[in-house]
């Protein structure tokens, strides 16, 4: 009733979900039996940045836009080439309406 | 050879064909807007002569001799639903025209370009 | 059966129709008459899809036919099927409900979205018109009559994206889509003329029962394909979605998304209703399957560079409707040989359709509610929010998880039926499917973390209204009930509406033509 079959395989999310609760719970424990000299606000907290003072949180944040960074990166010629596709200008979006329209029209009018 | 009665249809793909055409190539929001136009004229002329019967009669008459012919009236109806469509379309398209002049100070497509990428 | 039920099918499209046109007057009363008026419309309009779908869950799932002015056949005897008339299927029943849940939470979201109280009128007037005009293309049985109301969702929609008529981008995007959406509504139009010029009908059962496959059947389907997918926003004919969905007030995107997901219906009705295996089904089924690719793999690389919020989300939404495209192309492909992952295929990508809205509904309301708050959309300028939005950073996160596909959430269930049944096409299928899924899952990570996470770099956030955090919470409640309970919703709507494309033809045909 739950669950799914795909055929294929099968998917129970009730069942899912007990053993992701399951595996917290384990990781509670295992948290709860951690080291207890552990103090908050202490200089423990602290980040060890080579000796060097921490900055302030505003500078340190890694900002949104800047985060995959590398893998974008790494992409650069799809990626230039993929936004030179998008435009802009209405025209192109015409044209490439109407040249997907002339390659279904040409595919449906071969195949038969 | 060619029947005369399949130069409407002829017409009405050329109309579409231009239509295209100056959204294609032409730059200028206003005339691109004429674009659509003529793309719905082609289609209008498309329809309305789907209908046409030879020498028919307006199909307005509950009790035509069965006789004579009377030209489909489908296609009429539908002709007019889409000519009150086109016009409501191209004013919006005019209305958002002006609009696009006023923030970016031209109608050239290619200069109005911000939202890219 | 009582009058209500009879005539529910006219009545889901009457209803916010006639909101439509009496809310500028109504408008004229003050604030809380016309919010309680929007809102009665709203649940008024919800009620009779409900009442509707029941009908015809109920009665078997056999299709339901409401003739316009009259009854068939004609007074004279006459059975030609001339009238306007509705035909509601298990598929149109689903894509009601659909509409009925989006309706419902854009008018409650819509409440306290604005922060300037005047004009809101117009805006439920213009909101009003594409709830109708989407109901209508989900509901008509008639081909011409879907046209008109392609043609109402066009002008209410480019209204809706533009009418912030002060903002630079939106002007750019109202005219852009709307030059876009006239010419494929004019496409079809060509299309629907073929039709009739060659079988003198309109309907569509009518002509499913005519067509032969010749060659201006043919010309006529690649226009309708090229149209409505067009409109739906399948990769190379994407550009105009992220525009629209990112330049459009946030519960108008996510109305949007549900007009486009109305396309992708239209498309699979001609497919499935009107086609079905008068031609070569397997070619089509792979110009569809290629289409999806295209647009899951270009939605997902290309939402992952975006700077802008909405635009990113708009391109995630775009993604998804790629996934729809794939598993029912998939299902067309196989349709002469019809094995079973035909129709889990189909299942799973009209499964994906309910999820889909509410994923990326929530999503868009969630950014909406931020945005708001924040005065900005810049991924760059936003952070921090979580720490004075707490509800609705719970709320996106659940969103994002959810459309990436993340278990136990809802987009794990249909795209898992999706990965299952691709696979057994091609496993090339799958594996992009499940690639970009992992990468849309970053896209919204790196959303997150710049909406919401790191140290406050927004002030003093607006706090977010409650009818905006209810609205969301609706969708929540979708999103986590549907992933909790898949095989109960699969059963109950999903079947029918996947039975009705994959086996339905035939008594579509007969529920309007007898025999």
């Amino acid at each position: 009733m739950n669950g799914i079959d795909t055929g294929f395989g099968v998917w129970n999310p009730i069942a899912w979900t007990l053993l992701f609760a399951g595996a917290l719970v384990i990781a509670w424990v295992f948290r709860v039996l951690g080291r207890s000299d552990y103090k908050r606000g202490s200089e423990q907290t602290k980040a060890f940045l080579s000796g060097n003072e921490e900055p302030e949180p505003e500078k340190l944040h890694v900002r949104g836009d800047h985060l995959y960074w590398g893998l974008v990166d790494g992409l650069a010629g799809y990626y230039r080439r993929i936004r030179a596709v998008h435009t802009g200008v209405l025209s192109d979006y015409v044209a490439w309406f109407v040249g997907v329209l002339g390659v279904v029209l040409i595919i449906l009018a071969l195949v038969r | 050879m060619m029947h005369i009665g399949n130069l409407p249809f002829i017409v009405a793909m050329l109309l579409v064909i231009l239509g295209l055409y100056a959204l294609l190539f032409k730059r200028n929001l206003i005339k691109m807007v004429i674009g659509v136009s003529l793309v719905e004229t082609g289609v209008n002329l498309f329809l309305v002569t789907l209908g046409y019967r030879a020498e028919g009669i307006a199909p307005i008459y509950t009790h035509a001799p069965t006789a004579v012919s009377q030209v489909l009236p489908t296609p009429q109806a539908l002709t007019l639903t889409s000519i009150v469509i086109g016009l409501a379309t191209t004013a919006l398209l005019l209305s958002f025209a002006v609009l696009v002049y006023r923030h970016y100070g031209t109608l050239d497509v290619t200069k109005i370009k911000e939202l890219r990428g | 059966m009582n009058a209500l039920t009879t005539h529910a099918p006219i009545l889901i499209i009457a209803t916010p129709l006639l909101g439509a046109f009496a809310a500028p007057l109504i408008g004229k009363l003050g604030w809380t008459v016309r919010t309680a008026f929007a809102g009665a419309i709203a649940a008024l309009t919800g009620c009779f899809a409900g009442l509707l779908a029941a009908t015809l869950y109920t009665g078997g799932g056999a299709p339901i036919v409401y003739v316009l002015g009259g009854r068939l056949p004609l007074p004279s005897g006459l059975a030609a099927p001339i009238r306007i008339m509705l035909e509601v299927d298990g598929l149109s029943a689903f894509m009601a409900l659909i509409t009925a849940l989006v309706a419902v939470v854009a008018v409650l979201y819509s409440v306290s979205y604005w922060k300037e109280r005047s004009g809101g009128a117009l805006y439920d007037s213009l909101l009003f018109l594409l709830i109708a005009g989407v109901f209508g293309l989900v509901l008509t049985g008639d081909m011409f009559n879907f046209f008109v109301f392609l043609e109402i969702t066009s002008v209410a929609a480019c209204g809706l994206i533009g009418f912030r008529t002060w903002r630079k981008r939106s002007s750019e995007a109202a005219f852009k889509v709307m030059a876009l959406y006239t010419l494929s509504g004019l496409f079809v139009l060509l299309a629907v003329g073929l039709l009739y010029g060659q079988y003198g009908g309109l309907n569509i059962a009518y002509l499913a029962t005519n067509l032969g496959g010749t060659m201006v059947d043919r010309v006529a389907l690649a226009l309708l394909i090229a149209g409505l997918a067009m409109k739906a926003g399948a990769v190379p004919m994407h550009m105009w979605a992220p525009e629209a969905y990112g330049e459009a007030p946030a519960p108008v995107s996510m109305v949007l998304v549900a007009n486009s997901q109305a396309s992708l219906y239209a498309l699979f009705r001609v497919l499935f209703t009107l086609y079905g295996q008068s031609l070569s089904a397997a070619a089509v089924g792979w110009i569809l399957i290629v289409l999806a690719l295209l647009t899951i793999f270009v939605g997902v690389t290309m939402a992952l560079v975006q700077k802008d919020l909405k635009r990113l989300i708009a391109f995630g939404a775009v993604s998804q409707i790629g996934y729809m495209l794939l598993a029912v192309g998939v299902g067309f492909a196989v349709l002469a040989t019809r094995p079973d992952f035909g129709l889990t295929a189909i299942t799973g990508g009209i499964f994906h359709m309910i999820n889909d809205v509410a994923c990326i509904g929530l999503l868009f309301l969630a950014a909406g509610a931020a945005i708001r708050a924040s005065g900005s959309r810049d991924l760059h300028s936003m952070g921090g929010l979580a720490h004075s939005l707490k509800g609705t950073t719970v709320l996106f996160a659940v969103g994002a998880f959810a459309l990436a596909g993340v278990p136990p959430f809802n987009g794990f269930a249909s795209k898992l039926l999706i990965y299952e049944s691709t696979f057994q096409l091609s496993p090339v299928l799958a594996v992009i499917a499940v690639l970009a899924s992992i990468v849309l899952l970053a896209v919204f990570v790196r959303a997150f973390q710049a909406v919401f996470l790191g140290p406050r770099l927004i002030a003093r956030p607006e706090p977010v209204p409650w009818p905006m955090v209810a609205s969301m919470v609706v969708l929540a409640a979708v999103v986590i009930g549907f992933g909790l309970f898949p095989g109960f919703f699969i059963d109950k709507i999903v079947t029918p509406a996947a039975n009705a494309l994959w086996s339905g033809q035939g008594d579509y045909i007969r529920a309007v033509m007898g025999g």
